[in-house]
């Protein structure tokens, strides 16, 4: 009963071949026998989710369902706020704390009547890209246990990759919701920053976060984002453009489109065997009509150390109100107020975290913020540059997802290789654009690899509509981790 | 050997004054700005700086402060932005403070102030908003306190901050700036004023610096002066220790100070109490704000008049002498009543000495809230007056049935005709008492006949004693004169 798309689940509700109910039980048992092997859920609302499949079940055997998500059991990244359900962020800073509010996208997935099965494993505050950085533990990748998913959604990307859930939310800053989708074979979607609000969403860095889906297949995607997308009046950074049918753009028709492929993006770094991939997935495409031209981006060089001043000057910021005083950890004993916060602080962040707060802190401080955060400011805007004269050619751009597939745990244990795996997602977020990834292959040893679509700015109707059109054409799809 | 010639310094003071805007809710959420609510009682997560959350910029509090900059001839930037500014301190609750730094709402005005009848410019540098913070509460001090306690409901509500230019040049000069400042605000309804509660905050920067010279000597801030009198009392303080220090060949160190109002002098902070480094940069969660030009005009073109118009209007409708109208137009509250009471009772002059010499006295302050509950309404005064004028009552009696009116709210006519004050204008009654009065007191008549004419006031006096105040002066005088000198 697990393992449906969620196009297939509603399509299942409304024959009453299965209810959701069922499902729900079914994906529960599923966790309880298998996320031991692979840790993607912190937390497991089994109670409320049960509630909800009930309201759920009651709504379509009245025939009156709420929309395609109605009953349908899905995961969160623990970086939302849920009302009453804990939200670590994958922090011991965090560990005990149980926001007052609901963010905007889980009341708007509530409203379409979805189920939430409970909160997803992280790299601490999103910070990584292996959620090897998670407080609690690592999460495992389903296609080869000895492997990380990718992160900082990772726990996101396993509960859909490995059916512990049918689909999830993530957050995507510098790549954490194409990343680990490409590394566990899912689609992932990061829409344009303001195309989905970040109200309840935890922050990393304000002016690159943007939570989007992780899905089975692109079908599902739209539909999680048509759920979450649109204006919220409680995020001034939401954009009140209006939000089209994704489901009605996926109408195959693709012939036409002009595609840039960025040769920046197949450079040295870049594993052969992607290469490979993409360029095959590429002509696939010519095959079904999309026209292809090389072009250049030339800063994409620079995106990588315009990011790493960016977002940790804003987590560092964003980070300040960890301090022991309202919630979350507080270490007893201290003798004063700073000695108080600056114990919380150590015990409560881990390296990867205090790392990025001291790297935004220098970044930021008074006879450095020009040659640092301002440098990278102008940095951003030149890379945000090279896409809008992309996209005066070209309606989308095809590019690998990432350098490299999934690698082991601890395998890259100094932070800058850590790094260097968002090289090819990090320019998406600089310039706020929506990039997708969608499964594109197996290398030789059986792992998965994302072909990453970039789109103009509220564009994800062509990202969906080309991968989409992209999927069915090609056997990826069905291939599913062994697990059990 | 001749001493050397004492250096003359002169006095250079710019203020920074903050200005709770009374704008119904805050300044990036929901929640209502009441003052004085049960603690935490006014929050939510946003103004709690829960993860997750996000301002929404309070369209009312930009309105307040476009109103306050065009009051001061500001420039109005068409954009403006919010920025983040960092210090650690648990009453904040992200630990950083969101408020306006290279682009502010606006720049460039000035405030004519009036010290000892002369009319100075003050520039004033840039006017922008922000955000309170909360309130801290333990026994005793910050360090020695055992446990501390936090009261989120002041965090979040709006703030401007106005800066002005090293423009003014004696304590006394800054307090009238500050007067000055507050009656604006005042006027245009964008904030209480209110020292005493915090919804009025003025730091100052004091420097010295030899006569006639140009640059600027090194400056220290004064902050924690909560009241007009304080601010005053305090810039003299510092104005004295930093001349006493440059007099003994010291230098002035560049530091923050904190004003002991209790014990009378400035301290320094420890440096641990002040953050040098804000690390400023703009707030990623707020999109640049675009201030339109219809916006503006709208706003400038409900501009009420300002205190200085109403001033100038005072003298030349009333007749009124500039003191009397700069008390008076202080507060706009008190320039309407003002008005009020001289619309019932067309004798400017008079009104003017009652609420300058009676009712000020009785009230608490001249502020909105003071006037409103004044237990004389206008109308009441003005009832007052229309007494002595007609000659229902005297002056002196008047007096005291203005303190019962404080006391009862009653009209002075109820209270005049159930008491029995009515002035005695009998002539007959009062030829009888004055025939007693001369009577009683020969040695005065005796030393009036030998040209003692002060002795007269004691003649009256004692009329006035056996008539327990009610008895026409005027009548008095007239009549004793002509039995006196009959005598």
């Amino acid at each position: 009963m697990t393992g449906k798309t969620i196009h297939a689940l509603g399509e299942a509700y409304r024959r009453g071949d299965t209810t959701p109910t069922a499902v729900t039980e079914a994906y529960l048992a599923r966790i309880e026998q298998l996320d031991g092997q692979v840790g993607a859920y912190l937390t497991v609302t089994r109670e409320p989710a049960l509630r909800a499949a009930a309201a759920a079940e009651a709504r379509h055997r009245a025939r009156a369902p709420l929309g395609p998500l109605d009953g349908v059991p899905i995961a969160l990244k623990d970086v939302l706020c849920t009302k009453g359900v804990r939200t670590t962020c994958g922090s011991k800073i965090l560990e005990r704390f149980v926001p007052p509010y609901d963010a905007t996208v889980v009341a708007r997935l509530a409203a379409a009547g979805a189920v939430v099965l409970g909160k997803t494993n992280m790299d601490e505050f999103a910070m990584g890209s292996s959620t090897e950085h998670s407080a609690f533990k690592p999460t495992r990748n389903p296609w080869d246990l000895a492997r990380v998913p990718g992160g900082s959604s990772g726990g996101s990307a396993v509960a859909v990759a490995a059916d512990l859930a049918a689909g999830a939310l993530g957050s995507d800053t510098g790549g954490s919701i194409r990343q680990p989708a490409a590394f566990c074979g899912t689609v992932g979607l990061k829409p344009t920053y303001g195309r989905v609000s970040r109200y309840g969403l935890v922050a990393f860095a304000s002016s690159l976060d943007q939570i989007g889906p992780l899905a089975q297949d692109v079908r599902d995607a739209a539909l999680l984002l048509q759920a979450i997308a649109g204006h919220d009046p409680r995020d001034a950074t939401s954009v009140a453009a209006p939000v089209p049918d994704y489901a009605a753009a996926l109408d195959g028709t693709v012939r036409g489109l002009r595609a840039g492929i960025p040769r920046e993006y197949f450079a040295e770094g870049v594993d052969p065997e992607i290469a490979r991939a993409v360029r095959a997935a590429i002509e696939t495409l010519r095959g079904l009509g999309v026209t292809t031209e090389e072009i250049s981006l030339p800063t994409t060089g620079y995106a990588l150390a315009a990011y790493y001043l960016i977002a940790p000057a804003e987590a560092s910021s964003n980070l300040a109100r960890y301090d022991g005083v309202k919630y979350g950890l507080r270490v007893p004993g201290a003798k004063d107020l700073i000695e108080m916060s600056s114990r919380t602080r150590a015990a409560g962040f881990g390296a990867e975290v205090k790392r990025r707060v001291m790297l935004g802190t220098y970044a930021l401080s008074a006879g450095y913020h020009e040659a640092y955060y301002g440098r990278a400011q102008k940095v951003r805007t030149l890379v945000r540059r090279d896409f809008e004269r992309a996209f005066a050619r070209v309606d989308l751009i095809l590019a690998p997802t990432t350098p490299n597939v999934a690698f082991k745990h601890g395998e890259k244990e100094d932070p800058l290789a850590m790094y260097l795996n968002d090289a090819l997602t990090i320019p998406v977020n600089l310039a706020g654009l929506p990039g997708l990834s969608v499964r594109c292959g197996f290398t030789a040893a059986g792992l998965p690899i994302g072909l990453q679509l970039i789109g103009k700015p509220f564009d994800e109707a062509t990202l969906l509509r080309v991968a989409d059109v992209y999927e069915r054409a090609t056997p990826w799809r069905a291939r599913k981790p062994a697990l059990s | 050997m001749s001493t050397r010639p004492k250096t003359v310094y002169d006095v250079v003071i710019g203020l920074e004054v903050h200005a709770q805007l009374l704008t119904r809710s805050k300044m990036f959420c929901g929640c209502p700005t009441a003052f004085g609510a049960a603690p935490n009682s006014q929050t939510c997560p946003v103004c709690q700086g829960m993860p997750g959350v996000l301002p929404v910029v309070n369209r009312r509090a930009i309105e307040f402060g476009i109103k306050t900059a065009l009051a001061f001839n500001c420039r109005i930037n068409p954009a403006c932005r919010f920025a983040r500014k960092h210090y650690y301190y648990p009453d904040m609750p992200k630990n950083f403070q969101i408020s306006q730094y290279e682009e502010p709402l606006a720049e460039d005005g000035a405030l004519e102030i009036d010290v000892d009848g002369a009319s100075r410019t003050i520039g004033i540098q840039r006017l922008h908003l922000e955000e309170d913070v909360g309130k801290l509460l333990h026994e005793g001090t910050l360090e020695t306190a055992q446990a501390s306690l936090v009261d989120y409901n002041r965090s979040g509500v709006p703030l401007m901050e106005t800066v002005s230019r090293p423009d003014l040049r004696s304590p006394e000069e800054a307090a009238a700036y500050l007067r000055a400042f507050r009656a604006v605000l005042v006027y245009l309804g964008v904030c209480d004023g209110n020292m005493e509660e915090g919804s009025l905050r003025c730091d100052a920067n004091v420097s010295l610096r030899p006569r006639g010279a140009t640059e600027l000597g090194t400056k220290v801030e004064i902050k924690n002066m909560n009241s007009f009198r304080n601010v005053k009392l305090a810039l003299e303080f510092e104005v004295k220790r930093q001349t006493q220090a440059l007099e003994a060949g010291e230098r002035i160190v560049q530091e923050t100070r904190l004003w002991d109002a209790d014990k009378g002098y400035t301290r320094a902070m420890r440096s641990k109490e002040y953050a040098h480094d804000y690390r400023y940069f703009p707030e990623p969660d707020l999109v640049p704000l675009e201030i339109e030009r219809a916006w503006v005009d709208a706003i400038r073109a409900a501009l009420p008049e300002l205190p200085r118009q109403r001033r100038q209007r005072f003298v030349s409708q009333y007749g009124l002498p500039p003191y009397d109208a700069g008390l008076l137009t202080q507060s706009r509250a008190l320039a309407e009543y003002y008005e009020a009471a001289v619309r019932e009772f067309p004798q400017p002059k008079i009104v003017s000495n009652w609420i300058m010499s009676e009712l000020l006295r009785e009230l608490p302050g001249d502020d909105e809230r003071a006037i409103e509950r004044a237990p004389v309404p206008p109308a009441n005064l003005a009832g007052l007056l229309a007494l002595i004028a007609d000659g229902t009552i005297s002056g002196k009696i008047a007096k005291d049935v203005f303190q019962k009116m404080v006391g009862s709210g009653e009209d002075a006519r109820t209270i005049v005709a159930r008491e029995g004050l009515t002035q005695v204008a009998d002539e007959g009654a009062l030829a009888a008492v004055i025939d007693q009065v001369l009577a009683q007191n020969p040695k005065a008549v005796e030393d009036y006949k030998g040209g003692k004419t002060a002795a007269k006031g004691a003649l009256v006096g004692q009329v006035m004693k056996a008539t327990r105040g009610k008895a026409n002066p005027a009548i008095v005088n007239r009549l004793l004169e002509e039995k006196l000198s009959k005598i």
